[in-house]
């Protein structure tokens, strides 16, 4: 807090509060108008019916008050809505596993390198994050791409057991690769920020206790690294849960998840309504599973790290 | 130093090479003599020379420019502000505002301006695609700053006020200077967010506006073809150039996360 020597209290707090108001209202009020607001706006679209020529009906027609319900229960009742949204939950979660299992040995490997090292290897995980997302996908378009090395190499195998060939690109093979790539570096940076702090006392005292590798991190590593791998799963599933360019570009038609559905609504089929109610599906399951993350991820924090286990 | 199971180098070296591969491949096809970006030909720069008399490419690139411009000034300003509120004062609403934006799905950001815009009448083009910039990058701006405010001896700012300056002299002269690498790494990050942006641009720019990110969208929908990853190429090189630069700059910039 500023001091007061030269100020009497009351004009300093008075001053005070003025500057608390100058720094924070012209971010408030851009974001109340253009993050708040529309965000309002969409709840309410929700409750409408959509407009002949897309978009939304009027307000009020003939003296009623255009507010209902049709279109959330056209999404719990057309099961085909719920199977997408099902859908969409899956690939996350496989996203968010495969992400933990290759981010793993990243993290471990730059939280164990000598601290000169860290932050250049950590950069390198995060360089490509700051690469084009577009330009990301269309890599896996060369890659899996028909002629390239490896669809060549796989449906070779597979000729020799004689199997038809098959098409890695445009497929939930496809879709789940990339997804996996895209995401990987938001799992690493909370492993790493938990790994980083672990004492290496406790893996020394359980070797010499006779525990082997596999042991150690059963026992020790992974259990103490329960908050970063919670962290690292919101952020990763959060994201791969919305996502639409990536089903887009490299999915087949049956790879249609969640985002791709909203974008349909918006975009060709333009009814806001019904594209509002799926974008507020979308909101409340990345919340509450968000807000689970953050709930395990304390409690687990609160039992397993208060105890003498760490002394970070 | 300890000492690495060779598992656990192997499993980190195949990590990083899954990270790289993709990315170099797109790199390597730039230079290559074939329209296929199945195998290697020949060194050639014509995808480059192609790319440079493409004026719908270079307009797209204009028009990305400019958004980028406009919306890491104006995210840079107000998200210091953000962050100087939030780092100083007891706020509730503000984090939420700021935060939230980056935390759930772009999509959802993009729609809900779409309906906005349109349903104000605002004619969706270069100026609603900077508005929707401007608002998902004050976020991240915001984040840097307050790291940054987070690591300074705050007894300067109050030294500065004992000697009887106002509190904008005190900020102006003491704190400012002293966040300053923070606001540039923060606007360095906002202008490559916005530069790279395809999700919320794609939502917000209506049909005449083309941006780099929706070119190329728009390019690889159709097919792949070698002139894509040299545009890819030369936008790696900027983005990652300027992160580079922020990094350097907030070294903390790596743990905010």
């Amino acid at each position: 807090m500023p001091g007061t020597s030269s100020h009497s209290a009351m004009t300093s707090r008075s001053s005070e509060r003025f500057g608390k108001w100058l720094v924070s209202a012209p971010p408030l009020v851009y974001l109340l108008f253009f993050f708040a607001i529309p965000s309002l706006i969409m709840v309410l679209a929700s409750f409408r019916t959509p407009g002949e020529f897309g978009g939304l009906s009027p307000l009020v027609e003939d003296g009623r008050l255009d507010l209902n319900l049709d279109s959330y229960v056209r999404f719990f009742t057309e099961s085909v809505y719920a199977q997408i949204f099902v859908k969409s939950v899956w690939y996350a979660l496989l996203t968010t596993l495969f992400c933990l299992l290759l981010a793993y040995p990243l993290a471990a490997l730059i939280a164990r390198s000598p601290k000169k090292y860290r932050d250049l290897l950590l950069l390198l995980v995060i360089l490509p994050f700051w690469s084009n997302f577009l330009i990301r996908i269309y890599a896996w378009m060369i890659i899996l791409g028909p002629n390239a090395a490896m669809a060549r190499a796989v449906n070779g195998v597979l000729s020799w057991f004689g199997h038809e060939p098959v098409a890695l690109l445009f497929s939930s093979f496809a879709v789940l690769v990339c997804l996996v790539y895209v995401h990987l570096p938001f799992m690493v940076l909370p492993l790493y920020a938990n790994l980083e702090k672990h004492d290496q006392a406790l893996l020394d005292a359980a070797q010499d206790l006779g525990a082997n590798g596999w042991q150690r991190f059963r026992r020790i590593t992974f259990p103490l690294s329960l908050p970063g791998v919670y962290a690292g799963a919101a952020l990763v599933f959060i994201p791969a849960l919305g996502i639409f360019a990536i089903p887009d570009i490299l999915g087949g038609p049956e790879d249609s998840l969640i985002g791709n559905i909203i974008k349909q609504q918006f975009l060709e089929t333009r009814d806001w309504p019904f594209g509002s109610v799926l974008s507020i599906v979308l909101t409340v399951a990345a919340l509450v599973l968000a807000g689970l993350a953050a709930w395990v991820g304390r409690s687990q924090l609160g039992t397993r790290s208060s105890g003498a286990l760490s002394r970070a | 130093m300890r000492r690495h199971p060779v598992a656990l180098w192997a499993a980190a070296a195949a990590g990083y090479a899954f990270l790289y591969v993709p990315l170099i491949i797109v790199v390597v096809y730039s230079f290559n003599n074939s329209r296929l970006n199945a195998e290697w030909v020949g060194f050639t720069l014509d995808w480059y020379d192609k790319l440079f008399h493409n004026q719908e490419m270079l307009s797209a690139a204009g028009n990305s420019l400019l958004i980028a411009l406009v919306a890491s000034l104006v995210s840079t300003v107000l998200g210091t502000m953000a962050g100087v509120a939030m780092y100083r004062y007891k706020t509730r609403l503000l984090p939420i505002l700021v935060l939230t934006p980056i935390a759930i799905p772009e999509i959802l950001m993009g729609v809900s301006l779409l309906i906005f815009f349109v349903l104000l009448n605002f004619t969706l083009g270069l100026a609603s695609v900077a508005l929707a910039h401007i608002a998902f990058c004050i976020g991240f701006v915001a984040i840097v700053v307050r790291a940054r405010l987070a690591g300074m001896d705050e007894s300067l700012t109050e030294a500065a006020r004992d000697c009887g300056a106002t509190p904008w002299q005190a900020f102006r002269h003491v704190t400012l200077p002293l966040i300053m690498p923070g606001v540039i790494a923060g606007a360095l990050m906002a202008f490559t967010l916005s530069i790279d942006d395809f999700v919320i641009t794609f939502f917000t720019a209506g049909a005449g506006t083309v941006t780099l990110p929706l070119q190329i969208y728009s390019m690889i929908k159709i097919a792949v073809t070698p002139e894509v990853n040299a545009v890819s190429t030369l936008l790696m090189l900027l983005t990652l150039a300027l992160i580079v630069i922020a990094s350097r700059l907030t070294p903390s910039l790596l743990r905010s996360d």
